[in-house]
């Protein structure tokens, strides 16, 4: 095995009185992968992180971060992991410089190795110029990525982090989703969000989470084939003539959209060349051909949205 | 680790107005104790100078500032340490000491000592105006010393039970009032007399004041010291039950 499998969650369950928040949950995270965790809200996604940094006690199951028992030797598990929760857990009264040095401390970077933790992290989250600001004078988006630097100061094996990108700018974001890539190649990282682009941009991995379950479970590469499916989007200038369009090879079906624009299913190998092809010989005018893709979003909706029918009012 | 949180905890009170103004009040009110104490001593000394036995200097004038500094300290104390575990909560930054790979033991203790190392500066200040007399007169210092000793476990179990109530709720103001309330109740649980023989007693021995006297009067005695050490000691557990305790029911 050349991945080391860096967190392994069996079974895990969490009940808030009789409310059954997280229902028996197993999955696995290797190392260089970036695991997407999507759900709406209240589906569990925080209770799980909760319970995989050891924040919250498992009702049930077990979590073994990188080969150690969170419940047995939880100080040697927590030792591998950098968590982000919802809310920065950051001081108002200290400066980041102050801040990061503390959690060096707690996270038990020798006094040797600290200096340079402090300023890579720094470095990495872009907070240089405000190491000196008192944390509370910071704008969200600052004091959010002030978390992240937190959360891989101490160069955990497994970054947890919920919701990383909430409260930043749109550069931020990219800036945030860049560094999580990089991390993503030498750490595991469990990512939770509810913005789907995000996840299509940054994972290698997509859980999804509803009602306290796993609903979804594949690697992106999967994803994205099930998602590509069989059907180009053809839009052309003038109108154009489905029956011509149906004598290109591998074309199963043409669905006239409106006299410019078809859906063309096909079987096999992608047909664009022969289509773009045939389009121009008939002098209609290329505008778009492209794979019509089923979004995340779409699968999201529907694995969320129809349990809500099959399964009325769990929590009630 | 311990200290780590023990001194972050003594620093971050530096960085609040709080820390600083009770700091001043307390040594403003108590100098002023202070002074009016010697101003008596000096009208007095000269008809007590011909007395056999009669009290001395400590007796006149260190002894009821000691005394009227573990009164002071009960009011102040909670407004100390209302903030260790509740503010933690309130900010939901108490997670990044959870997932930190630090005891749970290490947490409560780290922030008890830091509010202890606090008072005991606090007490240090309010010391130095006895020891000031130095310079004038010769002073018990058996006495002193054990005054000030009873003043420090008294102190350790305020730290103690402010730290457990903190731990108890969200809300600061909420947790420095009921640590008065426990602190207060503690402190004057045997005023309620004599009606039965036993009673009493056992009241007397919960007090945190009775326990108190036998140091001023320069009696060390180690029942009074494991009385404070095991309130302190009670207080710091049930503390760390009662954070386990959240981790459970979340």
């Amino acid at each position: 095995m050349d991945t080391k499998i860096l967190i392994a969650v069996e079974k895990l369950c969490r009940y808030y009185g009789h409310h059954l928040a997280v229902d028996s949950i197993s999955f696995e995270l290797a190392q260089g992968e970036v695991l997407g965790f999507l759900g709406p809200n209240g589906a569990g996604k925080s209770t799980t992180m909760q319970m995989i940094t050891g924040n919250l006690a498992p009702s049930a199951g077990r979590v073994t971060i990188n080969g150690t028992d969170l419940l047995d030797q939880a100080r040697l598990a927590k030792a591998e992991i950098g968590y982000l929760p919802e809310q920065p857990p950051v001081y108002p009264d200290l400066t980041v410089g102050e801040y990061l040095a503390y959690c060096a401390r707690l996270h038990r970077v020798s006094k040797k190795h600290r200096g340079g933790a402090i300023s890579r992290a720094v470095r990495r989250c872009g907070l240089q110029g405000v190491e000196a600001r008192l944390i509370g004078n910071l704008s969200k988006g600052y004091q959010q990525r002030v978390g992240i630097a937190q959360a891989i100061l101490h160069n955990p094996a497994v970054v947890v982090l919920d919701e990383p990108t909430v409260g930043l700018d749109p550069n931020q974001i990219r800036d945030i989703r860049a560094l999580i890539g990089e991390l993503g190649e030498s750490h595991g990282i469990i990512l939770s969000t509810h913005i789907l682009p995000e996840v299509q941009a940054t994972c290698t991995r997509v859980q999804i989470i509803h009602r306290g379950r796993l609903v979804f479970a594949e690697s992106m590469q999967a994803l994205q084939q099930r998602l590509s499916g069989k059907a180009l989007l053809l839009e052309t200038m003038t109108a154009l003539d489905p029956a011509a369009l149906h004598q290109v090879a591998g074309v199963a079906a043409v669905e006239l959209v409106n006299s410019c624009r078809a859906r063309v299913l096909f079987d096999g190998d992608n047909p664009a060349a022969a289509l773009a092809a045939c389009v121009a010989s008939h002098g209609w005018g290329l505008v778009e051909l492209a794979l019509d893709r089923q979004s995340l979003e779409q699968v999201f909706v529907e694995l969320t949205c129809n349990e809500d029918e099959t399964t009325p009012a769990a929590a009630a | 680790m311990l200290f780590a949180i023990a001194s972050r905890e003594f620093r971050n009170l530096f960085l609040s107005p709080l820390a600083w103004s009770i700091m001043a009040v307390l040594q403003l009110i108590l100098a002023y104790l202070f002074l009016s104490q010697v101003d008596r001593y000096m009208a007095f000394q000269a008809r007590l100078g011909g007395l056999e036995g009669a009290p001395g200097v400590t007796d006149f004038v260190v002894a009821p500032l000691l005394q009227t500094v573990g009164f002071v300290f009960l009011l102040v104390a909670p407004a100390i340490t209302m903030r260790t575990f509740s503010d933690e909560r309130r900010n939901r930054t108490l997670s990044l000491l959870i997932s930190a790979p630090v005891r749970m033991s290490d947490i409560v203790l780290g922030k008890f000592l830091g509010v202890l190392l606090f008072f005991l500066t606090m007490l240090a200040m309010v010391a130095a105006m006895p020891l000031s007399l130095y310079a004038g007169t010769e002073l018990d210092t058996g006495k002193f010393l054990a005054g000030l000793l009873g003043l420090a476990l008294l102190l350790s179990s305020f730290a103690a039970v402010g730290v457990f109530m903190s731990t108890l709720t969200e809300q600061p103001v909420v947790a420095a009032i009921s640590s008065f309330g426990l602190l207060l109740l503690l402190w004057i649980i045997d005023w309620s007399g004599d009606s039965s023989r036993e009673m009493s007693g056992a009241l007397a021995y919960l007090s945190l004041q009775t326990h108190l006297e036998s140091f001023m009067k320069g009696l060390f005695s180690s029942s009074d010291v494991a009385y404070y050490l095991l309130v302190s000691a009670l207080f710091l557990i049930l503390a760390i039950r009662r954070l386990d305790q959240q981790r459970l029911s979340g």
